[in-house]
């Protein structure tokens, strides 16, 4: 692993193969999350694997050793999709957020990982309350916001999904955005083309969805989602292009399912649970890492 | 009967200004969002002297509300303003959501609440702001009776942490309390001590109370009245208190009966000690257009009702 600084701390990036081998490892911690409780959206986790594992791995510049709201000078993350919680989970705790033991209390009593990210329980990572689409976008356009205010050079990463373009809000945080030239904004959009009742292009589709998106004034860059190499050459390219007056997002084609083969191609799997031998045959595709299950 | 003096006639938005304004030479920290009516909510004042920390959100409440919890993420005191009714009902899962489950130190200040607001009709008059805002967990919510109070109101909030509603009017109204005051939330206000009924009011209610007081002194019925600027958290010991020594109270507001301060004092005595009670609200009817006092007359919230009521709870009385 290559090291770098943060905050006067050293922290590992990690390479692509390390990267592809701890996207298996959380590809394994979601569908063994969500058959614990017979709930949760392993589609949208699965598809979102590789990417939020480059974020937290190797793209971002942050301290998981020292969690704070504000985050002054690093880089701040938003899933704006919050129902893909078993991803971020896996992601934050296989980071040291917080104790990779806690995954086997997703969705159960008591616990701080609630089917959708809160921050009532005071979990380290999550910095607002998702999973009512839309909103998780405008709140990261406010702390990007701040971060110009005070001079504070840290990004502000953000997902959201393709049908939660359908939200209203999204598009009111589109316009702010670039008005205010919050050049401090990486958005990915998971565009896997699968939503509850269907496919989003047949629902509510977005023909030139990047060409919608630069008419509101936004860098529109597009990328492989599953494809660790091209996240990481995306990103640099993203990185390159901030500071000139507009935000960017990143189109992200990604496949719902991915590394699950039943899963894959459909939209069946968004908010569905495997059973117990459907866990045997994803499993059996995910071979455990050297990292260990939790 | 105590007597109040008025110094003058002053809309509550205009003590929101000030308050903001002087908040905001207080702390550095404090922002403001407008969407689209800075000279409504007597905004400039703040954008004049401080238009880095001034954020225009345009007509856009929903992704200003969202907007203002990642402000508050980053540690700035948002103060967000528009009318009451885009601050609550049009925003209403935002707030759920993104401040108040989140527990954001946002300032949510509402403007034009309730009839009041007058001419523009039905469509702005949010009447049920206070309720919505007084379910959710965690929320303080505050409905301040005149200028001075609207402004000690909103420094006390930019003071506190956590989430806040702030509500006040359009209309000039009498200006009868303190201009130093502090504005401790929370903590209702003894305006006038007496024996035989308890008024609580709130917002521009208070002053309706107090008219209403000197006209039953004239009937011989010695009446408490108390300022009930804090719908939550509620204080209860000043309800019980007075409650226990009247033996019948009145609650009076521009709002819904259903959901308002009414509903809150209600369900303290019902809790606690049943006693008998009216209600001066809203009766579970949308506004109109018309002049503030024809409305407060035609809704029946006006100085008549309160005597009113007031007779009917006396009658009540075991």
């Amino acid at each position: 692993m290559e090291i770098f600084e943060v905050m006067g701390k050293t922290q590992a990036m990690a390479n692509t193969e390390e990267l592809k081998t701890i996207a298996t490892q959380v590809r394994r911690d979601i569908v063994r999350m969500v058959h614990a409780v017979s709930s949760g959206h392993p589609g949208g986790s699965l598809g979102c694997a590789d990417y939020f594992t480059a974020l937290f791995f190797n793209i971002m510049k942050h301290d998981p050793s020292n969690f704070t709201m504000k985050a002054k000078d690093q880089d701040v993350f938003y899933l704006s999709n919050g129902h893909i919680s078993p991803v971020y989970y896996s992601v934050l705790a296989r980071n040291g957020y917080f104790p990779v033991s806690e995954l086997s209390s997703f969705r159960k009593l008591n616990t701080r990982l609630q089917g959708h990210p809160a921050t009532h329980e005071g979990l380290e990572g999550i910095r607002v309350a998702t999973g009512s689409l839309g909103q998780g976008f405008s709140v990261a356009v406010g702390h990007a916001k701040q971060k110009k205010m005070d001079g504070d050079d840290g990004l502000v990463y953000v997902v959201t999904g393709d049908g939660e373009l359908q939200e209203g809000q999204i598009w009111e945080a589109a316009m702010f955005a670039p008005h205010n030239k919050l050049d401090n904004m990486i958005v990915a959009v998971d565009f896997n083309n699968a939503q509850i009742d269907g496919s989003t292009m047949d629902i509510m589709g977005f023909d030139e969805l990047g060409n919608k998106f630069a008419a509101f004034g936004w860098e529109v860059l597009y990328m492989d989602g599953n494809d660790m190499d091209d996240i990481l050459k995306t990103n640099a390219e993203a990185k390159a292009k901030l500071g000139n007056g507009k935000p960017i997002v990143i189109i992200m084609k990604t496949e719902m399912g991915q590394g699950v083969d039943y899963m894959m191609g459909s939209h069946a799997w968004h908010g569905k649970a495997p059973n117990d031998e459907l866990l045997e045959k994803a499993l059996n595709q995910l071979p455990e890492t050297h990292l260990g299950d939790y | 009967m105590k007597n109040f003096e008025i110094s003058g006639n002053k809309d509550t938005r205009s003590g929101f200004g000030q308050g903001l304004l002087e908040a905001g030479q207080k702390n550095d920290n404090i922002v403001a969002l407008c969407a689209d009516l800075t000279g409504s909510l007597q905004m400039q004042h703040f954008q004049g002297a401080y238009p880095d920390r001034f954020i225009q959100a345009g007509i856009s409440e929903a992704n200003m509300m969202s907007m203002a919890a990642g402000l508050a993420t980053g540690g700035k005191i948002p103060f967000t303003g528009t009318f009451a009714n885009f601050s609550t009902g049009r925003v209403y899962d935002q707030i759920r959501q993104s401040i108040a489950y989140s527990h954001k130190n946002v300032k949510i200040c509402a403007s034009h609440a309730g009839l009041t607001l007058g001419e523009d009709g039905a469509t702005h008059q949010i009447l049920e702001d206070l309720g919505l805002m007084k379910m959710l967990p965690g929320m303080t919510v505050i409905n301040p009776c005149d200028y001075n109070q609207t402004k000690a109101a909103t420094l006390a909030i930019a003071a506190f942490d956590g989430p806040c509603y702030l509500r006040f009017g359009r209309p000039k109204w009498p200006v009868f309390t303190p201009e130093d005051q502090t504005l401790e939330i929370g903590k209702a206000l003894m305006l006038n001590e007496g024996k035989d009924v308890t008024i609580f009011a709130t917002g521009h209610l208070v002053w309706k109370a107090i008219e209403a007081g000197h006209i039953l002194a004239e009937k011989g019925i010695d009446v408490e009245i108390i300022n009930i600027h804090t719908i939550k958290p509620l204080d209860k010991e000043a309800i019980l208190d007075s409650a226990r020594k009247t033996r019948c109270v009145v609650t009076a507001e521009e709002h819904q009966m259903n959901g308002g301060l009414g509903d809150s004092v209600a369900q303290v005595l019902a809790l606690n000690l049943p006693t008998p009670m009216e209600m001066v609200a809203v009766n579970d009817s949308f506004g109109e257009s018309g002049t503030p006092a024809q409305l407060m007359a035609k809704y029946h919230i006006d100085t008549p009702d309160v005597v009113a009521a007031v007779e009917r709870a006396m009658a009540r009385k075991v």
